[in-house]
């Protein structure tokens, strides 16, 4: 096994007198597709918050990256180590065309300190070439495009600061069948170009379909950490509702049909 | 923005000859001739992509109009004094511009003109300053109200309607306040100020200026047409920047033509294009107009982007009001002359319609430069044929009423093309 890119051991974060996170350990490797799942209020977004440096965690915890303890005290603190984040609300300007948004904030100047629209198109439509997605007109507002295409495109935006770890939040939330089916095919080669990808989902047939383990939280604490392929929906329900009494065991109990029905009913 | 068209070389079913643009079999392909442009710009009209057409076709139905009432109306005089007479509250609208990106308004500019006047007359009549230190000191008044305004609005979160609409007031009370002994004071009528709008160039500078931006224009055209052949992206080949080169310079070859049938290209317009030129430059080349355009767009895309767009929306404001100084500035150039009632007209709404009507969305994100000058062309060629007809402003309020309206609905109907065919509604 290779050392993981980032890990994070005795995670807390208090906010006033609510403990969002306590004591929680959480690791991603290279090349991987990392889970996490949770309830709502779980500390899912607060954990994904404490990596990409937007709230700091409490003292007391350890956060390594190859195995170098680093502190993470803001996102620009994250970007620097190589942790990019794409939230549910993709950031994309609008009215900007997809190479404007793929570099916005990152432009490529050239001689009079002007934008090298050329280097950054055709640094564009490699980046895309690279990541199988195919768009036929760089020039068109975002806002022409696609759910998914904008997916992608905030997706690859956050590519472009060579991170080794993305987080990914949502991503197929609103997104339609074959949408969904774009990304996470583009998650998969994520996962083979050796990133490491932290995939927060409450779609757990997305979650079987491309993630490698499962890490559920339940209450701000870890409950579980289950490898995908081994493991079956009802165990993962389970340690998200953080009982085996829960209503997708009693109704499988009770119409004796397995809850893998929900999950084949896609 | 144009819309681009793109072009392939002739050739088989892109099997990779090194160097040839790899294409999409989605995207349709524009012949590389007349025709294939003309329905490529057909095929963006649909679409909404509306650019420049409606205007140039309104300033085609004035001229028919005025001129079949009046045949003075396109003699060379008049158009030249046209040209002169838009220059001030074009330079105002070149700064309201600025704000529109941005989403919002600056309802300040004829009140800063205003104060920008009071202040260039005062100091240079009143207390005897050189009147070019006197207009950099109106320049410079109208920079720090700007920044004033930018920074109450992006620091301290006042929307910009109400801080521009305290400016408004505010600087107009200034303004009256400095003026407040005589009304008006008269500037000299051969003095630097003067000369702003007095001078007119002999022809062979607007010869020259035309020969030199159509050649800058096809020459960066054809090598940046050049790399994005060499980069194997789309490009446009030669015979269309022949085609664009020309369409730039018939506009610029008739209208030196004519300016020059009675005295010459005049300063004031000069300045006024000059501004628009760099303003745009600004705005499609730069990493700051990138920027604008970003925060008009949306501001949380562009602060995630690590864009900081307190400074944006500050300096925007700051270049907005130098800029309303700047009209000022003309005003008394113009009038020889700053009164109380300098700037505190019309100035200010037919700065926003001219802006509008040029094409600059009122929801931010979208337009540019040029809007200012088409917008400020049309409004000043309505006025002009009015004036010259002997009209009311009353009838003049009323007619600008109509076309700003008709302006506004042809942007509400082309954002719908623009979303029926998917290229954003923003």
């Amino acid at each position: 096994m290779s050392t993981p890119v980032l890990e994070l051991s005795g995670i807390s974060k208090t906010f006033g007198a609510v403990r969002a996170l306590s004591e929680v350990d959480f690791q991603v490797d290279p090349g991987e597709v990392v889970a996490l799942l949770g309830d709502n209020g779980a500390g899912k977004s607060t954990l994904v918050k404490v990596i990409a440096g937007a709230h700091p965690a409490d003292t007391g915890g350890v956060i390594t990256w190859d195995g170098r303890p680093v502190t993470i005290g803001s996102p620009s603190d994250a970007q620097k180590l190589g942790i990019a984040t794409i939230y549910q609300d993709l950031a994309l300007c609008d009215n900007l065309d997809i190479v404007g948004n793929l570099f916005l904030g990152n432009e490529k100047l050239h001689f009079p300190g002007t934008l090298d629209e050329v280097e950054m198109e055709s640094r564009a439509r490699e980046l895309l070439d690279s990541l199988s997605v195919s768009i036929p007109n760089l020039r068109v507002p975002v806002s022409s495009l696609s759910g998914g295409q904008r997916q992608i495109i905030a997706i690859a935006r956050s590519l472009l600061g060579q991170p080794r770890v993305v987080m990914l939040d949502e991503p197929t939330a609103a997104l339609g069948v074959a949408q969904t089916a774009q990304v996470l095919d583009l998650i998969e080669r994520l996962r083979d170009q050796g990133l490491g990808v932290v995939l927060i989902s409450h779609n757990m047939a997305d979650v079987r379909a491309v993630a490698d383990r499962a890490v559920v939280l339940r209450l701000g604490r870890n409950a579980g950490d289950f490898p995908i392929a081994s493991t079956s929906y009802e165990e993962i329900v389970a340690a998200i509702t953080g009982a085996a009494d829960n209503p997708v065991t009693r109704r499988s109990s009770r119409t004796g049909s397995s809850a893998l029905a929900t999950e084949d009913n896609r | 923005m144009t819309q681009q068209t793109h072009a392939t070389p002739a050739s088989g079913e892109g099997t990779g000859t090194p160097g040839e643009p790899r294409r999409d079999p989605r995207l349709l392909v524009t012949a590389a001739s007349p025709s294939g442009w003309l329905k490529a710009l057909r095929r963006n009209l649909r679409g909404g992509e509306l650019g420049p057409v409606p205007v140039i076709i309104g300033l085609i139905l004035i001229a028919v109009v005025f001129q079949s009432m009046n045949d003075r109306y396109l003699s060379a005089q008049n158009l030249s004094n046209l040209t002169v007479q838009i220059a001030a509250v074009g330079l105002m609208t070149t700064g309201v511009i600025m704000v529109l990106l941005l989403g919002e308004i600056d309802l300040s500019v004829g009140s800063v003109s205003g104060l920008s006047a009071a202040v260039l007359a005062v100091l240079a009549v009143r207390f005897g300053v050189s009147e070019w230190v006197a207009i950099g000191a109106a320049v410079l008044v109208g920079l720090l109200v700007g920044l004033l305004h930018g920074v109450i609005f992006a620091k301290l979160g006042v929307p910009a309607f109400v801080v521009t609409l305290a400016g408004l007031l505010g600087w107009q009370g200034l303004h009256l306040y400095l003026l407040d002994s005589s009304g008006s004071v008269n500037t000299s009528a051969n003095g630097a100020i003067a000369m702003l709008t007095q001078t007119y160039f002999v022809p062979v500078v607007g010869w020259s200026l035309v020969i030199v931006t159509v050649l800058l224009y096809m020459g960066t055209v054809f090598a940046v047409e050049r790399r994005r052949r060499l980069a194997g992206l789309p490009y446009k080949p030669l015979p269309e920047v022949l085609f664009r080169s020309a369409l730039l310079a018939v506009p610029l070859v008739g209208g030196v033509w004519v300016l020059n049938q009675y005295k010459g290209v005049p300063l004031a317009f000069l300045i006024f294009v000059g501004f628009v030129v760099a303003l745009d430059l600004i705005l499609r080349k730069t990493r700051y107009g990138r920027m604008v355009y970003a925060v008009g767009g949306s501001s949380e895309a562009a602060r995630r982007a690590g864009i900081s767009v307190d400074f944006i929306r500050i300096s925007v404001f700051g270049i907005a009001s130098m800029l309303a100084a700047l009209g000022g500035i003309m005003l008394v150039s113009r009038n020889f002359a700053a009164s109380v009632s300098t700037g505190g007209g019309e100035e200010l709404m037919m700065a926003i319609a001219a802006a509008v009507i040029g094409g600059t969305s009122l929801f931010g994100g979208r337009g540019n430069a040029y809007s200012a000058l088409l917008g400020g062309l049309v409004l000043g060629a309505i006025a002009s044929g009015l004036l010259l007809l002997q009209m009311e402003s009353s009838v003049r309020f009323m007619i600008t009423a109509a076309v700003l309206l008709i302006a506004v609905i042809l942007d509400a109907i082309s954002r719908r093309g623009r979303k029926t065919h998917a290229r954003g509604g923003a």
